[in-house]
């Protein structure tokens, strides 16, 4: 049978993930050896791992090079990319939020400035309340923007909130829940789809048990 | 046949296919009025539009779409109208940057639909499948019907976010969607297990008939099981499957849909499905159901040749032109793919390379 390829996001959630997929029975005893190999692959379990950067796991899986992968809903909601989400696997909650200074008062007859990773994201939550406002688009640091001036508002992951805190900033609005999610490219869920859904009822019947 | 390319075989081997079914063949101009693709934005596959002004001032486009045009000079009544098209259409792709030419080969059956003409198209698709991929395909059916009698009684935006989570096979999403406007915890279960749905019709049509509620949807899964049956007389239900992700604007198609695959290509080559609604839209009473094979992506399938030719051979300023063409001119009778050059080009490749006058030469 075909080997199901996996893309795992780098960092800590990727570990958490494969953790779980482990767990399933889907090991994989090489990707857990200290190295800096980038594809692993155990024939017994079927299975090919491979790390990619954790906003490109969406665009290995929409493009068919991963059959399947993970991926927070963040970057699904932002990209907006062709694939199946098939589970939540209730790894790496967190909320995307709007925050602002503590002292900042809103006016809605102004125009808002909002520093973001998350353009598309930003823009539809404020075109959905008819609200105007100047997309600022950063790539990190973000909760610097308004400290400095530069945005009135940001609209950013907030996991525990320590960061803002320490920065003087507080959560205003919750825009969305994030978690992980488990993708699946649509053609490869197809011809792939006995393996693929075996291993979606295993994760589920260990988040079930 | 070696100097075409896959996409032109295919195409050929298409509308062989097609003709042999007493389907005509249906060319038309590369522009159409811009405001018949404004009228029908969300038909479209991509809403983008290539426009220019023409002579006479009046905003063109260069197609995006042969359903439309085809659509809009189908004649009323009397019968079945069965036509088939080879074309280019110009639209952006989500993931790609920029507009492309795509070529389509597709059909059209339009007028007093029954179940034999449909059946054609659906045996048609599958044929036209297993004639670009070789045996390994896979053709997948759903039915707005029996997704639109679900959501019936809805608001229409919590129906259209309930549609797009469907087609991401996204149960969670479609238990918080649900959640959201209220809905019976019943409408979430049924959802839920349809989107998750996949197989083979004699394993599916089982589970939606326990999930039939009212003459809408008993109607749908009635003409879904009829088709489903009728691949299987004609020996072409191996590789259907059932799977109702596959969900297109219900403001356009109403029956029957359908989506082709090959293993290998990311996206589907074919999409096609029964669109009534356009019909009606556009002012026209009869039925209609057809769908299009996308070619462009069937180069990705194509082995390329590690080769640029069969044979190199290198002459010098001093031999006799005409001895060497005689020599070029026998390799080439002989069937082999010759190349004559006094140096051998850059970059390119040859199975054998024969200097004139030495080896195979005189």
């Amino acid at each position: 049978m075909e080997l199901l390829n996996v893309a795992l996001p780098k960092g800590r959630l990727g570990e958490k993930v494969y953790g779980l997929l482990k767990a399933a029975g889907y090991p994989c005893p090489a990707i857990e050896e200290e190295n800096r190999k980038l594809i692993f692959e155990n024939p017994e379990a079927g299975v090919r791992y491979f790390w990619v950067k954790p906003s490109d796991v969406a665009i290995y899986v929409e493009r068919g090079a991963a059959d399947i992968g993970v991926a927070g809903k963040d970057i699904l909601l932002e990209y907006g990319p062709d694939v199946y989400e098939l589970a939540d696997l209730g790894l790496g909650k967190c909320r995307m939020c709007v925050a602002a200074k503590k002292d900042f008062r809103d006016s809605a007859d102004r125009l808002l400035r909002v520093a973001t990773k998350f353009p598309h994201i930003a823009a539809r939550y404020y075109s959905a309340q008819s609200r105007e406002i100047d997309i600022i688009k950063l790539n990190g640091s973000i909760e610097i923007a308004p400290i400095l001036g530069l945005s009135d508002v940001i609209v950013d992951i907030v996991e525990t909130g320590k960061t803002l805190l320490e920065n003087d900033l507080e959560p205003r609005e919750t825009i969305v829940p994030i978690s992980a999610r488990l993708i699946a490219n649509k053609v490869s869920y197809k011809f792939k789809h006995e393996q693929i859904a075996a291993l979606c009822e295993r994760l589920e019947a260990r988040k079930n048990p | 046949m070696d100097i075409m390319r896959g996409e032109e075989r295919a195409g050929l081997r298409l509308r062989e296919l097609y003709r042999r079914h007493g389907y005509l063949p249906y060319r038309m101009s590369k522009f159409e009025p811009y405001d018949l693709y404004v009228r029908n934005k969300s038909f479209l596959v991509s809403e983008d539009i290539l426009t220019f002004t023409d002579t006479d001032g009046r905003l063109m486009a260069l197609k995006p779409d042969v359903t439309l045009s085809i659509v809009k000079n189908a004649r009323e009544g009397g019968g079945l109208q069965k036509v088939y098209y080879h074309e280019h259409v110009y639209r952006t792709s989500p993931a790609a940057v920029g507009y492309r030419e795509i070529l389509q080969t597709g059909l059209e059956c339009m007028g007093d639909l029954d179940l034999f003409a449909e059946g054609e198209v659906l045996y048609l698709a599958s044929e036209s499948l297993e004639a670009i991929g070789g045996g390994d395909y896979l053709l997948d059916v759903s039915h707005m019907g029996f997704v639109s009698a679900l959501l019936a009684g809805l608001e229409e935006d919590v129906r259209s976010a309930l549609l797009r989570e469907l087609g991401r096979k996204n149960a969670s999403g479609i238990r918080s969607v649900c959640a959201q406007a209220g809905a019976a915890k019943e409408l979430a279960d049924g959802l839920c297990r349809l989107a998750l749905l996949y197989g083979p019709p004699a394993e599916v049509l089982p589970v939606l008939e326990g999930m039939v509620r009212g003459p809408e949807a008993a109607g749908a899964l009635a003409e879904l099981s009829g088709l489903c049956g009728l691949m299987e007389s004609r020996g072409a239900a191996k590789r259907l499957r059932l799977d109702f992700s596959i969900v297109n604007d219900m403001s356009y198609y109403s029956g029957v849909i359908f989506r082709g695959y090959l293993p290998g290509l990311a996206s589907g080559v074919l999409a096609g499905g029964r669109y009534d609604n356009l019909m009606r839209r556009m002012g026209k009473t009869g039925g209609a159901v057809g769908f299009a094979v996308y070619l462009d992506q069937l180069e990705r399938l194509e082995k390329k040749d590690s080769f640029d030719g069969d044979i190199l051979l290198l002459y010098n300023k001093e031999d006799d032109p005409a001895a060497v063409a005689r020599e070029a001119e026998k390799l080439i009778r002989q069937g082999r793919v010759v190349r004559a050059e006094r140096q051998a080009p850059a970059g390119l490749r040859y199975r054998d390379v024969i200097r004139f006058g030495e080896g195979g030469g005189r």
